[in-house]
C-alpha cells in the first residue's frame, strides 16, 4: 500500500494560512518535513510514500533542502530501526525542480520522479551504470540479480552489487521475490 | 551640535558609500540630521539602506525630506515616509502616499521574521509575472526564480541579521549603465553583519586574513554558513545561479566590505575593501531587460 501526501495540505495546515502555497523559508521546511515525519511514523516495515507537489507554487532552496533533502537523508540513514521508507515525487514542475535538482546535487543524492504521463525516471546524482540498471528494473518489474546481469551483460555479482546500492539510495525495493523500481509495479494509494 | 549628513543628489548603492564616509566620523550617540533636500532620485537599494541607516543611531535622528514635491512623491508612494517616522524626525513636506506606483513592485516592506517573507513572495508573484514578461521579456519560468531569489534574500535577515531590515522591488530604465528597463530587489539590515554572522559558527577558526571581505567571499562565494548543517548556504549560491542564468548582478555590501557577481554589461569592481564601516549587510539583485540573443 502507498501513502500519498500533498504537500500543498501539509504546508496550510503547517502554517497556519490558507493562503500559503509557497514552499518558502526553511523553519517552514523544518515543520513541513516534521509533518510528513510524523505522517510516516506509523508506517511499517517498508513504506512507499508519494509526496506530491501538484498544488505547490514553489519552492526555495532553504526549503527544498529540509523538504526533499532532509527525507531522503534520513531514508537513506541506516538507524532507523529496520524500516525501510521509500519515495515517489509527484507534481515536480521546472518551476520546482532548480532548487530541488541543486539540493540533491549538493548532498549527492537521487529521487524518482513520477512524470504528467505516469512513468517514473530517477534524477539527481547517479552515473550512467546506475541510470541503465534502475530502467531496466523498471521495465522488467520484479528483478533478480541474473536477470538484471543477463540484460546488461555483465555477471550477477556486478548486478547484485548494483541492486543493492540502488536499494540503499532508496531507489529500488528489495523484497524476497527480487528487486522493484521504486514508480514500478502499481499499488494503491492511501491519501492524507 | 547636530551634525549633517548630506545625501547625494542621486542615491544608488554606490553614492551611499558617501553618506556612509559622511557617518564613519560621527559618533554613535551623536545629533544627526540626515538632509536628504537636494536629492532628487533614489534606487531601492539607497532608500532602504536609509531606513538601515536610521536603524544604527542610537539617539534618534532627523531627517530633512526631498524638496522636490515630484521625488517626495515618489519616496511617499514606496513607502519610504511610512517607515521612515519610526525611525527619525522628519522635518520638511512630507505627501501622503496616494495611488500605486507602477514602478513598484513591492513598496518598501519591513522583513523581521519568516512570515514576512510568506507574505513578500505571496504579494509579489503575480506583479512579478506580468512585469517580467511584459516589460524586461523574461519568460514565465523566470518569475519563479524571482520569487525564490527575493525569498533567499530576505531569508537572510531573518536567519542572520539579529534585528529586521527592509524589503523593495521596483523596476526603472537604468540609463547610465545600461540603457535597457531592470527589476531591482534591495533588502538592507543594520543587523550584525556576514562576519560576525560567520565568527558565532561553533569551533570556527579565524584565518590570518580574516575580515569583512574574506567573509563576504566565503559566504556569497563558496556558499559557507555558520551553521554545521552541510544544507545551509546554499541560498547564495542558488541566487547566484538564477542571476547568473538572466545575465543579471549581485551586489552584498557588508561592515567594510562589498562584493559583486559583474555581468559584462557592467564595469563594477568585484571586491571592495576597507571602504567606511557600516554594520548589517546591504544586498542589491538587478535582472536587466532581455535583448534578443541574450539568455533563455
Amino acid at each position: 500500500m502507498m501513502m500519498h501526501i500533498d504537500v500543498s495540505s501539509v504546508l496550510r495546515q503547517t502554517v497556519s494560512c490558507e493562503l500559503y502555497s509557497n514552499l518558502v523559508t526553511r523553519p517552514t521546511g523544518a515543520a513541513v518535513r516534521a509533518q510528513i515525519e510524523a505522517l510516516l511514523a506509523d508506517s511499517r516495515e517498508r513504506s512507499l510514500t508519494v509526496i506530491d507537489f501538484s498544488h505547490v507554487g514553489m519552492i526555495d532552496f532553504s526549503c527544498a533542502d529540509e523538504v526533499v533533502a532532509k527525507l531522503l537523508l534520513r531514508s537513506v540513514a541506516t538507524e532507523r530501526g529496520g524500516r525501510e521508507a521509500y519515495f515517489l515525487f509527484r507534481g515536480v514542475t521546472d518551476h520546482h525542480w532548480d532548487p530541488i535538482e541543486q539540493v540533491l546535487e549538493r548532498h549527492r543524492l537521487a529521487l524518482v520522479l513520477e512524470t504528467d504521463d505516469g512513468v517514473a525516471r530517477i534524477v539527481g546524482m547517479v552515473d550512467d551504470e546506475e541510470r541503465d540498471a534502475w530502467q531496466k528494473v523498471y521495465e522488467l518489474g520484479r528483478t533478480a540479480p541474473a536477470e538484471l546481469a543477463s540484460v546488461l551483460g555483465g555477471d550477477e555479482t556486478g548486478a547484485r552489487t548494483m541492486l543493492d546500492g540502488l536499494h540503499r539510495r532508496r531507489l529500488v525495493m528489495r523484497t524476497d521475490q527480487g528487486y522493484v523500481a521504486v514508480g514500478g509495479l502499481g499499488g494503491g494509494v492511501r491519501h492524507d | 551640535m547636530t551634525s549633517v549628513i548630506t545625501v547625494p543628489p542621486s542615491l544608488d548603492d554606490h553614492s551611499f558609500e558617501q553618506v556612509v564616509e559622511q557617518l564613519a566620523s560621527v559618533p554613535q550617540d551623536a545629533k544627526l540630521l540626515v538632509d536628504a533636500r537636494h536629492t532628487r532620485w533614489a534606487s531601492p537599494y539607497g532608500l532602504t539602506a536609509l531606513l538601515a541607516l536610521g536603524q544604527t543611531r542610537e539617539e534618534r535622528a532627523g531627517f530633512a525630506a526631498p524638496d522636490s514635491e515630484e521625488t517626495a512623491s515618489y519616496w511617499a508612494r514606496t513607502g519610504f515616509f511610512k517607515h521612515a517616522e519610526e525611525l527619525f524626525d522628519l522635518h520638511g513636506s512630507v505627501p501622503r502616499a496616494r495611488g500605486g506606483e507602477s514602478g513598484v513592485l513591492l513598496e518598501i516592506t519591513p522583513v523581521v521574521k519568516s512570515e514576512d517573507v510568506h507574505d513578500v513572495v505571496g504579494r509579489i508573484q503575480q506583479k512579478a509575472q506580468q512585469i517580467l514578461a511584459k516589460e524586461l521579456n523574461i519568460d514565465a519560468k523566470a518569475t519563479v526564480g524571482f520569487a525564490m531569489t527575493l525569498s533567499e534574500v530576505c531569508q537572510n535577515i531573518v536567519e542572520h541579521a539579529g534585528r529586521g531590515g527592509w524589503v523593495a522591488v521596483q523596476t526603472y530604465t537604468w540609463r547610465k549603465r545600461l540603457g535597457r528597463r531592470v527589476v531591482v530587489i534591495a533588502v538592507c539590515d543594520a543587523g550584525c553583519g556576514f562576519r560576525q554572522s560567520l565568527e558565532s559558527a561553533p569551533g570556527r577558526v579565524r584565518g590570518d586574513r580574516w575580515d569583512d571581505a574574506e567573509a563576504l567571499e566565503e559566504a556569497v562565494v563558496r556558499g559557507v554558513s555558520r551553521f554545521r548543517d552541510p544544507g545551509r548556504g546554499q541560498g547564495l549560491a542558488g541566487v547566484r545561479r538564477y542571476v547568473g542564468r538572466w545575465d543579471g548582478k549581485v551586489s552584498v555590501r557588508s561592515g567594510t566590505a562589498r562584493i559583486a557577481i559583474v555581468p559584462s554589461w557592467d564595469d563594477d569592481v568585484p571586491l571592495q575593501e576597507k571602504l567606511a564601516p557600516f554594520p548589517g549587510a546591504q544586498v542589491q539583485v538587478t535582472i536587466p531587460e532581455r535583448v534578443t540573443g541574450g539568455p533563455r
